[in-house]
């Protein structure tokens, strides 16, 4: 796949979300896509169109059925676990529902999840997530210096969703391993994408063949008592919703969480703000979303559709650049400066329409527990090496390493 | 003032809860309704402003001023 990393001459026609320069900042090129070729295209990792404009990716998240969720990674997955999965979907159905589901089939299995997710169960969690946050911080206070994002951000998701899932939180960083390696490292890496697909999915089988046997009121027992249209759901089924559960919520959030410090340990004029004046966060998380919202999605082109002049042509991929979105200023005032106190904020970091973000509860209270509770303890901090920053990019882009001293 | 939610529109966000609790109702997943057959107490009126302006379904209007 070396060919795939030429360098990038005109981002309309050739863009590469992979290019290290834009993986770091990627403002610029969204800036010059939206005015000169709002849908861009490029013939790299399996051909796509991608959508920079707000009011474009507004529109193109409603127009189903022509464009699909059935394979939401913008990057294709090897010819053979292409096979694979499609063989599988015959047989059984949506491989990870709701966000390989498109409707009908999307709504009851997102309604089957959302019970966990709704801002009250979510709060159930928080005493939890402070306790961790807080445990993470004894453990770094005193060291002057940490990896914020490795030693803090990347720690926090993998054991909230574990609790949550009724899996054991101290095997936490296995799971960041396996997302990982199915999700950021397995992008472009075919062989790893396989093979972490089958640790997922072999863990959860036997995860479910446990509870089949010790029923329990955990979300796995839930699932398997649960019914879709009259029907139990079949194992299939309930190790794609597992494994979308624990994959979804650990590079993304920790990716924001990451992000946030990031900005802060930057600019030191935002990060004496938040310590004065601590009742921002709600609005200073909702602006860090926004501006470094870290998700972009797939949809595959089922059927030819036009959308600001351009029409995107089936067999390819879409991308909904939410993060790009974002930044649009035909939305957002300043919309290329973080305003910790923006009042209209309209930010799509977690998706809008039917497949909006069923974590976004989760993510945003892990947010909230994550920078209150390093701010508590942390107060004054910043970048000790900002060469050695490091950003993963393409689908999930947030900072690797974030070196810190305080 | 008065507000009304479309729930055809309702992707459930939580923005409106977050930021005017006592103006939105959210069912057990998570969709919002507006509470009061959306009247909106004096002195809530830029609370209320607030949720239109950061539902990013555009979910939420006033219906009358
Ligand atoms: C800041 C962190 C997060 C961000 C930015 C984020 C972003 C997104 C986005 C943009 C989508 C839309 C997918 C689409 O349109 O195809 C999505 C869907 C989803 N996310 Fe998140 N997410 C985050 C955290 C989480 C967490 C913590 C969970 C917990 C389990 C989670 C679970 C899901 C699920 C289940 C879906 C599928 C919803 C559907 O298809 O109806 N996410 N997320
Ligand atoms: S902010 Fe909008 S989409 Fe979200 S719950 Fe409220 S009305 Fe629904």
């Amino acid at each position: 796949m070396s060919d795939e990393h030429r360098p990038v001459e005109d981002w309309a026609t050739d863009y590469d979300i992979f290019d290290p320069d834009y993986v770091k900042e990627p403002g610029p090129v969204w800036d010059d896509l939206r005015q000169r070729c709002p849908i861009a295209h490029t013939k790299r990792w399996g051909g796509s169109f991608m959508a920079t404009r707000y009011e474009d990716v507004q529109q193109l998240v409603r127009m189903t059925p022509e464009l699909s969720s059935r394979s939401p990674t913008i990057v294709p997955p090897s010819p053979e676990l292409r096979e694979e999965m499609i063989a599988e979907v015959k047989a059984y159905g949506s491989e990870n529902p709701p966000i390989t589901a498109d409707p009908p089939e999307h709504k009851p299995y997102k309604q089957l999840i959302l019970p966990f997710f709704t801002p009250k169960a979510t709060d159930s969690y928080r005493a939890f997530t402070e306790d961790l946050c807080n445990t993470l911080i004894d453990g770094l206070v005193d060291k002057g210096q940490c990896d914020a994002a490795a030693e803090y951000a990347q720690q926090i998701p993998p054991r909230v969703i574990a609790r949550i899932l009724g899996i054991d939180p101290a095997r936490g960083a296995e799971f960041t391993e396996w997302t990982q390696g199915v999700l950021e490292l397995g992008q472009t890496n075919p062989e790893l994408r396989t093979k972490y697909r089958r640790i997922i999915r072999d863990f959860f089988a036997e995860l479910v063949a446990h509870r089949r046997e010790n029923p329990s009121d955990d979300v796995v027992s839930t699932l398997i008592a649960a019914e879709v249209e009259g029907e139990a759901l079949s194992d299939h089924s309930i190790i794609g919703i597992c494994n979308l559960l624990l994959v979804a919520g650990i590079d993304t959030t920790w990716s924001s969480i990451g992000a946030a410090l990031w900005h802060f340990a930057g600019h030191p004029e935002d990060r004496r703000r938040m310590v004065r004046e601590p009742d921002l966060f709600p609005t200073a998380i909702e602006e860090l979303l926004r501006f470094y919202g870290p998700v972009m999605m797939g949809r595959r082109i089922l059927e030819p559709v036009t959308i600001a002049g351009t029409e995107l042509t089936p067999g390819e991929k879409l991308i909904l650049n939410f993060p790009a979105a974002n930044r649009d200023p035909e939305v957002f005032d300043r919309a290329d400066e973080v305003v910790l106190d923006r009042e209209r904020n309209r930010h799509v970091a977690f998706g809008i329409g039917i497949h909006r973000c069923a974590g976004s509860n989760l993510a945003r209270m892990e947010m909230d527990v994550a920078l209150r509770t390093w701010f508590e303890r942390i107060p004054e901090f910043e970048l000790s090496d900002p060469d050695a920053v490091t950003w993963a990019g393409g689908q999930v882009r947030g900072p690797r390493s974030i070196p810190v001293r305080y | 003032m008065r507000i009304r939610v479309d729930s055809e529109k309702c992707e459930g966000h939580n923005r409106c809860k977050a930021l005017a609790a006592e103006l939105f109702d959210l069912d057990d997943l998570g969709y919002a309704s507006a509470v009061a057959e959306g009247v909106v107490p004096p002195g809530a009126e830029d609370q209320a402003r607030l949720a239109v302006s950061n539902c990013p379904e555009f979910a939420i209007e006033i219906v009358e001023d």
